[in-house]
């Protein structure tokens, strides 16, 4: 079976990968959303976050003996508390500023702790097994499908749909949404603003560690991975806009879809075409597709 | 971003007066001290680890036109800083051009790359003009793993340094330095030029106040765009220089973390301020010299310093001795 003279089984590998990277793509650029919504900073920590997520599933297998499923777990709580800390001690002293700060801060902090973890660990990876559950592939006919890339897709979509939900259709939600708006009015109503974000900022960075956890199987653990992909993702966020929850579920996964098109049809292209459908919607849409002007 | 230093500029009304060409007294004899230093210090210091300080801090005021004096924080100037090193090599190794003409190819290369890249970028503001630089700056650094002239991985080595105006040979550090120091002083009386013309007024009106300056009837996003042309060009010729001194241009230079460098060394400097990102530049790379066996620690200690001037130090050094001396530099 053909499509345009591509086999099929390569075409539907690269766009199993490709929703794989959309998958990563949304669960980040989502987090990013969320935190910028309710503390106007954008989080360039993000990527080091997401790392330090796959570095927790490691440790918690190697140093403790915890699988893969209590790191599902853990691994969010454990660097969304960094998160709650790292907000307290230095995020929290920038709000009144310009938001420029926010993101040169939260670079710094960055390298801080990828240097750091490059210290400690190396540049090389470090594999991480898939569990025994998810092993195998599945036969469907015109392709295999590794068990676990099906599963990293399928969670993570229900992961954005979560959040979604929370933050659409909650009580909790309906407050971060006020606050996004009017903070000043919503801490009149007596709502303690300050531990709103501060919590806010604790799941954006719980959900990033929740996609490292994920992608540990797939990639090896290493300290840089996430610093290449989160600038993909603010080009993501570029595109998408940071007005819509949905909005960004639904770039990052197209985005993941068309490079692994891209990486089938014109492989030289692959690792910038996102950069390209970037300059395109700006020259468009400058307001990105889901954002308002 | 409206720069930190501004904040109280015309306290010293005496100090702030003009006396020439555009510099206060007190920036005319930091403006002294600096040319005096760039003469006497290779007499004293080590050539080569100069130029590479004069080169970065070209680098740096040439960002911080933008971020000091558009008030536009562009988180990609390693691409304009990266193609100019890559064009000026492979003018002079490959097409067997002079030094200077080599530079001036990385300079204009790096324009063009800027008015491409500008053009997309003020069409946003704030946190997402940082994001669009960024994500363009990779896209080039993409483009340059890829590209036949750069070489990827290996980058283009043994550049010749070539002879001056095809006469001079360069091959002496003395000789270049002087080359490397004559392009410095004229950028960076062009830049401070360029701050102080009606074009430089319009642009400080900008950061303080877009929606009045385009109310004003200031076309400001033609100001926005030349601003980063000229930001861009002159990343280029420090590009272009630093590969002619090295004889090398590699893909360290187009990389985001290079990006992170200038603003670090601009931040650390004080943003906004003539003199800053000399200093800062001159600090950093001190620092990674000294610092150079010890690896990633370098990345940390970056990591450390950009964290502690966001916090407590957002005038960064010469904003801070302009703060207790009165004065702006």
């Amino acid at each position: 079976m053909d499509f345009f003279g591509i086999p099929a089984p390569l075409l539907f590998g690269q766009l199993l990968l490709g929703l794989i990277n959309g998958a990563f793509y949304a669960l980040l650029s989502l987090g990013l959303a969320v935190i910028f919504g309710m503390l106007n900073v954008i989080n360039f920590t993000h990527g080091a976050q997401f790392m330090m997520g796959a570095f927790a599933a490691w440790m918690l297998l190697n140093f403790f003996g915890i699988g893969y499923w209590g790191a599902l777990l853990l691994a969010p709580i454990i660097v969304g508390i960094t998160g709650i800390i790292l907000e307290r001690l230095m995020i929290a002293k920038l709000y009144k500023l310009d938001h420029l700060y926010g993101l040169l801060l939260t670079f710094g902090i960055g390298l801080i702790i990828e240097g750091l973890f490059r210290n400690e660990f190396g540049s090389s990876g470090m594999p991480y097994r898939i569990p025994a559950e998810l092993q195998g592939a599945w036969d469907l006919g015109f392709m295999f499908m590794p068990v676990y890339r099906g599963w990293v897709v399928v969670v993570a979509f229900f992961a954005c749909l979560a959040t979604w939900l929370v933050i659409e259709k909650t009580k909790i939600g309906s407050y971060l949404r006020a606050a996004t708006e009017n903070p000043a009015l919503v801490q009149a109503f007596g709502i303690n603003v300050p531990r709103m974000m501060t919590l806010t900022y604790g799941a954006g960075v719980a959900l990033a560690a929740f996609a490292g956890v994920l992608a540990a199987p797939i990639y090896s653990v290493n300290p840089q991975m996430g610093s290449n992909l989160i600038i993909i993702v603010f080009a993501v966020v570029v595109i998408g806009g940071m007005g819509s929850i949905l909005g960004s579920v639904l770039t990052g996964f197209g985005l993941g879809v068309i490079e692994g098109l891209t990486k089938v049809f014109y492989p030289e292209a692959s690792s910038t075409v996102i950069f390209v459908v970037m300059a395109i919607v700006l020259l468009a849409r400058p307001a990105g597709l889901f954002g308002r002007a | 971003m409206a720069a930190p230093a501004a904040a109280g500029a015309f306290e010293g009304i005496d100090a702030e007066r003009e006396v020439i060409w555009g510099f206060t007294r007190p920036q005319l004899i930091t403006f002294g001290l600096m040319l005096g230093f760039i003469l006497v210090a290779p007499f004293f210091l080590y050539p080569v680890f100069l130029m590479k300080v004069l080169c970065f801090a070209l680098f740096a005021c040439a960002f911080n036109l933008l971020i000091g004096y558009v008030g536009l924080l562009s988180f990609g100037h390693a691409a304009y800083f990266g193609m100019g090193g890559y064009l000026a090599g492979h003018a002079a190794k490959v097409w067997g051009a002079t030094p200077e003409v080599s530079i001036l190819i990385g300079g204009l290369v790096a324009g063009i790359l800027g008015w491409l890249i500008g053009m997309l970028a003020i069409r946003r503001q704030g946190i997402y003009f940082a994001m669009i630089t960024l994500a363009m700056a990779q896209m080039v650094y993409f483009f340059c793993v890829q590209a036949p002239f750069t070489n990827g991985e290996d980058g283009i080595q043994a550049i010749p340094r070539g002879k001056f105006l095809g006469t001079v040979s360069l091959s002496a550090d003395m000789s270049m330095y002087w080359l490397v120091a004559g392009i410095f002083i004229a950028a960076f009386l062009f830049i401070h030029r360029v701050i102080n013309s009606p074009f430089g007024q319009v642009m400080k009106a900008i950061r303080e106040n877009e929606p009045r300056a385009i109310s004003l009837g200031y076309r400001v996003d033609d100001y926005k765009l030349m601003a980063f042309v000229i930001s861009a060009a002159i990343s280029g010729v420090a590009g272009g220089t630093k590969s002619i001194v090295f004889g090398i241009a590699t893909l360290t230079d187009v990389f985001w973390s290079m990006s992170g460098e200038v603003v670090l060394m601009s931040l650390v400097g004080g943003l906004g301020t003539l003199f800053g990102p000399v200093a800062g530049a001159a600090i950093i790379i001190t620092m990674q010299n000294y610092l150079a066996e010890f690896g990633a620690w370098v990345t940390v200690i970056q990591g450390v310093i950009f964290v502690l001037c966001v916090l407590a130090f957002r005038r960064g050094v010469i904003g801070e001795i302009g703060r207790l001396l009165k004065v702006r530099l």
